[in-house]
């Protein structure tokens, strides 16, 4: 076995097994259609979980994508960031403006998408240059306030963002060097199951690499000891403003990912203060810092939130034991509890997260 | 204030306005004050910004309607010796509970977390918000929900233009007292000594023999219970409340506690009346969609030009 996998690759094993796993899983549904698995076992309803993580992964990818962002400023440089959805609001927004036909852009899906990243991370530094001087808790708060005034903006500037009816129909992305045909997009999930994919995949190894350069290691010493950093020669605000432009722009793009999914920038709430502390969930069960313990707290919390609550409501809904409508039997009214204890039980008992960060003995971070 | 209405009550019905909108602001100052006051403390007493206090209010508000339900008191047609028995009522129970369930939040969540990094707790302090507003949410439902009108909302100024209404007065009469009370306990009991010395330094505070535990959950449970006040003033004065309402009026209040020079008890009050004043007269003339950005936009100012505040001296964090 050993021998097998080159020793370079041997600390990947995961991420490879999980790649193959993601990318096989459309093509298996001829698959797992074809397995004729039974529609319940064990009282789960194998068939109708297996169709709503088809349906559902590329927005856990996406929103997978965004937590890696968050990841940057929370994880690596130690900066409590509580208006992510902000940024994510703007890379959608910004989509949207861009592609939308009322407007007179129409730029299509690859030029709106380099574009709504450049703009997130310019909001991103227009945020952080005047603000990274304060203290992690008052950050905290200018990042919280800063992501309701987006919400605000988004919500009264009716003129460009059309307030709560939100911008819509986002086309779908052109890919016809691929033999794809935009017509595809709505009836076969699997092109932008694929298109997402690919796009996390070079997020993870974009911030791989960027982990080991001289900027991530710069981070990490910021976040360890902000002073003894800036006085072993670190430029603390350029690089604390480097992770919130990285993050932010992670944010654009998952945003434009989102609203070209959904083909609508889906109303100014979807990017309120509880998406930002739902990313934050996702990035502190999994592990701070860690981007394999990120990838997997998304999946965990992304995935109940779309998968899990709502299968449990429609078995709520279909065995009619709630005719009346009552709200304690309604999974989602739950919600924000799940979310809630997620986070203070993982601060009380395991505050590295699931999958944490390795630090070896150099002080680094691998 | 009443000097100004009596000199301008005939003339410009602008000016007339203005002033309007001055005395609904401070009104509404007043009580965000009081929010405000549960933040300052804690963060005064153990540096920490108690997310979850604004959602502990939407909570004391929900426990006043669920209590006034129960007794059917249901609006001002209800006898008033029966709603004012259900509003002492409520003055004595939900400020207990408001307090009651600082305390234990605090017990269970942030003291394990006393010597965690500074964010361990205030992540923990976001998930009890969380909690909180479920709580709420399964309580009352999703919807607005009306709470019953105890107060009649004569006008005091006679035929004045210029409302100020017996809520109004309320209002006034119940938090002025407290913010008094609650100046001298600090200034003069041996408790609120206590507090300021565990303020300062609370490695010293122990030697000097004070129980520090003990001085920090005496915050936790004052701050609720202010919180508890301030909720049940609240409601009686806007009559309608939600679970989100926790979220909002905790943000003003923290931007009010912010402003004034967080940890400071006078300048939780001066911020929140600033803080009223601007959403009163922002709403009249910015428009109501716009207060939310512009309080929002007050807050990260002051934080970016003047972290330590109207009142507060500035600090260096380590040197």
């Amino acid at each position: 076995m050993n021998r097998v996998i080159p020793a370079a690759l041997r600390p990947l094993v995961p991420e490879i097994v999980g790649l193959i796993v993601l990318l096989l899983f459309p093509i298996l549904p001829l698959g797992w259609r074809s397995l004729h698995l039974p529609e319940v076992i064990l009282f789960i309803p194998v068939q109708e979980f297996f169709d709503k993580l088809a349906s559902q992964l590329p927005i856990i990818f996406i929103l997978t994508i965004l937590a890696l962002g968050l990841n940057v400023v929370v994880g690596y440089t130690g900066l409590l960031h509580l208006g992510m959805g902000a940024f994510f609001g703007i890379g959608a927004y910004l989509t949207g403006i861009l592609t939308v036909p009322g407007y007179p852009f129409e730029f299509g899906f690859w030029l709106a998408l380099v574009c709504s990243t450049l703009g997130a991370a310019l909001a991103g530094v227009m945020l952080g240059a005047p603000t990274l001087r304060l203290r992690g808790d008052y950050l905290a708060l200018v990042t919280l306030g800063f992501g309701e005034v987006v919400r605000f903006s988004l919500r009264n500037l009716e003129e460009i963002t059309a307030g709560t009816r939100a911008l819509n129909p986002i086309p779908p992305p052109n890919l016809r060097w691929l033999g794809l045909s935009s017509g595809s997009w709505s009836d076969d999930m699997r092109p932008f199951y694929y298109l997402t994919l690919v796009m996390l995949v070079a997020v993870v190894w974009l911030l791989r690499n960027l982990e080991r350069s001289r900027l991530g290691r710069a981070w990490f010493a910021i976040r360890e000891d902000e002073l003894a950093a800036t006085c072993m020669g670190i430029n603390a605000p350029r690089a604390k403003l480097a992770a919130f432009a990285v993050g932010s722009a992670l944010a654009g793009l998952a945003g434009s990912l989102y609203a070209t999914k959904l083909t609508t920038t889906a109303g100014p709430d979807a990017y309120d203060f509880n998406r930002s502390i739902i990313v934050l969930a996702c990035v502190i069960l999994g592990g701070l810092g860690s981007i394999r313990g990120v990838i997997v707290g998304s999946m965990l919390l992304v995935g109940f939130d779309n998968i899990v609550a709502p299968m449990l409501d429609g078995a709520i809904q279909k065995a009619n034991i709630n005719p009346s409508g009552n709200r304690f039997l309604m999974f989602t009214n739950w919600r924000l509890i799940i979310f809630g204890l997620a986070l203070v039980l993982m601060m009380r008992f395991r505050s590295e997260g699931l999958l944490p960060a390795r630090r070896d003995q150099q002080g680094g971070t691998a | 204030m009443s000097f100004l209405l009596l000199a301008e009550a005939a003339t410009a019905t602008a000016w007339e306005q203005f002033l309007q909108h001055c005395l609904i602001g401070l009104t509404t100052g007043l009580l965000i004050a009081l929010i405000a006051l549960g933040y300052t403390m804690v963060y005064g007493i153990i540096g920490l910004i108690n997310f979850a206090h604004g959602d502990l209010f939407m909570l004391g508000a929900f426990l006043a309607m669920t209590l006034l339900g129960t007794l059917g008191i249901t609006g001002i047609e209800a006898t008033s010796g029966g709603a004012v028995g259900g509003l002492i009522l409520c003055m004595a129970i939900v400020p207990l509970f408001c307090g009651g369930l600082n305390w234990s939040v605090d017990r269970i969540v942030y003291k394990p977390l006393r010597n965690a990094p500074k964010l361990a707790p205030l992540v923990s302090a976001i998930g009890v918000s969380f909690i909180f507003m479920n709580i709420g949410l399964l309580w009352g439902g999703a919807a607005d929900v009306n709470f019953p009108k105890l107060v009649s909302e004569t006008n005091l100024l006679g035929a004045s233009a210029i409302q100020f209404t017996v809520k109004d007065l309320l209002v006034v009469s119940i938090t002025v007292p407290i913010m008094l009370a609650l100046t001298l306990f600090v200034k003069f009991t041996k408790l609120g000594k206590a507090m300021r010395a565990v303020e300062q330094n609370p490695v010293a505070a122990q030697l000097m023999g004070i129980h520090v535990d003990r001085v920090i959950s005496a915050t936790f449970v004052i701050g609720g219970a202010l919180g508890g006040v301030a909720s049940v003033v609240y409601a009686l004065y806007i009559n309608t409340i939600s679970f989100q309402m926790g979220f909002q009026n905790g943000l003003y209040a923290f931007t009010a506690a912010v402003l004034g020079g967080i940890g400071k008890l006078p300048g939780a009050v001066l911020g929140g009346l600033i803080i009223g004043l601007a959403r009163s007269l922002g709403s009249a003339y910015l428009g109501e969609r716009w207060t939310g950005s512009l309080v929002f936009t007050i807050l990260i100012v002051i934080l970016v030009f003047r972290p330590s505040g109207l009142l507060g001296r500035s600090a260096q964090e380590k040197v």
